[in-house]
């Protein structure tokens, strides 16, 4: 198709439309059934999965917590974006204790060829691990916390997945620094500190910060999963809150709250990068 | 005592031999060309002298003193620039100076970078990063950098070999001027007979590799400063250039005669697109090879 004025923002609607389209179609809608006199005998929900919540259901399920968006009526019922607050302060201490452990290894692993050999086939086996598998580690590991235990377990899953991706591109940032910038340092006789910090890591953090990205984007994705399990208040929590009330509006709600949120961390991370791109 | 001496030096990567039996001396302000084909291990010489990689037979001495690892008092002019894309033109150097004068004060190393930056005439350049600058410029930084460190000697691995000729030659002067000035002792890499003839003492050509070593080496005597103009016409400049040029086209006559195999050419004849097209498998290597044993027969 050719392209026309505006269809940076027309087709994606349209995408967005056809969808929405799709969703009503396949969902369920509430009838009553009348007797003679007008009186409702019976409600049900027909349509091709009857269960699933429909685009106007959703929306008037919705509302509260979209225009007060930091309400607090409950534990378990706040708006939103409070939701989204306390899920992203968590994913931030997760994150920032993957980030802090992450990228020293990386640079070991970049650097060290033993330490490589030591430990990159236990990287490469603990990385497809599923945050829903480490979960229950992290709890036992921190029982002692006592009431903590919940929160000291998320903290570990979200900083255990979401390190892989920083640790393997820091690694591949070290071992592709140019041998031309590693031998002028050689011939300044720089010292190893001094090597690290003006050779080595301006020359890997393009790297180092494509890590930090997709790092960021699984320690989102590790949220949802470690809320539910833990029964934090977050959007996770309220997910599966949610559905163990048979509120499924709600469920769409978070989907789509999870996936916006996700969205705008990935550009900013992004914005970040471009800002930190060196050679 | 030589000021920089090489004796019997041999250099191997894996089972090739790249330098065999390489020994030279030097006096101190020498400006000593090399010459010789790409290929021919000349990097490798003067990584060897540099210190950033060591012999596998013989000695490389600085002022008497074996060399075993890279430092400050031999500064490089690398090929490719080797400035840190990260850091500003003066930044880059700045690192050089620290390194080399760790008792200076912000202010003086400001100076003495400011001073050097000047000497290669990029002044106005100074606060730019190195992408921003054109090859040439980039080049004069290099040289700039190697120079700030007020080394000992001074060893440049083809630094104009990458950028056009006209940025070659303001950059030729440019090195012979500085040259002039303090008299370091220089090394130069190169390929370029008439670049040599330009700038050096003396012209040693290196053989061609494996196990390149160097040839005899021929004193420059022509007067200078060196006018490329003039030199043109200079008897003596002829006789040097056809001199070494022979020299040099020895080595590779030598080196040709070493093919053993006899290269069969691709057939190029352009295809004819008026001819009606023919849906036809294309022919497999072997095939073809068939098809050109059966037409030659």
């Amino acid at each position: 198709m050719k392209p026309f004025k505006f269809d940076f923002i027309i087709l994606p609607v349209f995408g967005l439309l056809l969808v929405l389209a799709f969703w009503h179609a396949i969902a369920g809608k509430k009838i009553a059934i009348t007797n003679a006199t007008g009186a409702i005998v019976e409600e049900k929900r027909v349509g091709l999965i009857p269960a699933l919540p429909n685009v106007i259901e959703t929306w008037q399920s919705s509302r509260p917590y979209l225009v007060e968006p930091f309400a607090k009526r409950g534990e378990m019922d706040q708006g939103i974006l409070r939701f989204t607050w306390y899920s992203l302060i968590l994913v931030a201490k997760g994150y920032a204790l993957a980030l802090l452990i992450g990228t020293p290894v990386g640079f070991l692993l970049g650097l060290s060829p033993t330490f490589a050999k030591m430990f990159d086939p236990l990287i490469q086996i603990l990385r497809p691990v599923s945050p829903l598998a480490w979960l229950p580690l992290g709890l036992v590991l921190f029982l002692g916390a006592g009431k903590e235990a919940g929160t000291w377990g998320a903290l570990f899953t979200i900083a255990i997945c979401s390190m892989w991706p920083t640790v393997l591109n820091t690694a591949v940032g070290v071992r592709a620094v140019p041998q031309d910038y590693l031998n002028v340092g050689r011939v300044l006789k720089l010292s190893p500190w001094k090597t690290l910090t003006k050779i080595l890591l301006p020359a890997t953090l393009p790297y180092m910060f494509t890590g930090f990205r997709l790092s960021l984007g699984i320690a989102w994705l590790v949220i949802v999963a470690a809320e539910m399990l833990t029964g934090r208040p977050g959007v996770g929590g309220f997910l599966w809150q949610e559905y163990n009330s048979l509120i499924y509006e709600h469920i769409i709600l978070s989907i789509l709250t999870i996936g916006l949120v996700g969205f705008v961390l990935d550009r900013l991370m992004g914005l970040v990068e471009r800002r930190f791109k060196t050679a | 005592m030589p000021f920089l001496e090489l004796t019997n030096v041999s250099k191997n990567f894996g089972a090739n031999s790249v330098l065999a039996g390489v020994s030279l001396t030097l006096e101190r302000g020498e400006f000593v060309a090399i010459v010789g084909y790409s290929g021919s291990g000349k990097t490798t010489l003067i990584s060897l002298i540099a210190g950033l990689t060591l012999p596998d037979s013989g000695t490389v001495r600085l002022n008497g003193r074996e060399i075993t690892a890279p430092g400050p008092d031999r500064g490089v002019v690398f090929q490719n620039y080797s400035l840190l894309p990260w850091l500003t033109v003066a930044e880059n150097i700045a690192l050089a100076v620290a390194q080399v004068f760790p008792n200076y004060t912000p202010a003086q190393t400001a100076e003495h970078v400011a001073r050097f930056i000047a000497m290669v005439s990029l002044t106005p350049h100074a606060a730019k990063l190195p992408r921003q600058l054109s090859g040439g410029q980039r080049q004069r930084v290099s040289v700039a950098r190697a120079l700030a460190m007020d080394p000992q000697i001074l060893l440049l691995d083809e630094p104009l070999s990458a950028l056009d000729a006209l940025t070659r030659a303001v950059l030729q002067a440019e090195i012979a001027q500085i040259w002039e000035r303090d008299h370091k002792t220089v090394v130069l890499i190169t390929n370029d007979v008439d670049e040599a003839l330009l700038l050096a003492d003396r012209i040693i050509p290196l053989t061609p590799g494996p196990g390149a070593t160097l040839g005899e080496s021929v004193a420059v005597t022509l007067a200078r400063p060196r006018d490329r103009k003039a030199l043109n016409h200079d008897p003596e400049f002829k006789r040097l250039r056809a001199h070494i040029t022979t020299q040099l086209l020895g080595y590779s006559a030598r080196r040709q005669s070493t093919v053993t195999r006899n290269l069969i050419l691709p057939d190029i004849l352009p295809e004819d697109l008026d001819a009606p097209r023919v849906t036809r498998r294309p022919l497999r290597p072997h095939e073809l090879k068939q098809l050109q044993v059966a037409s030659s027969e």
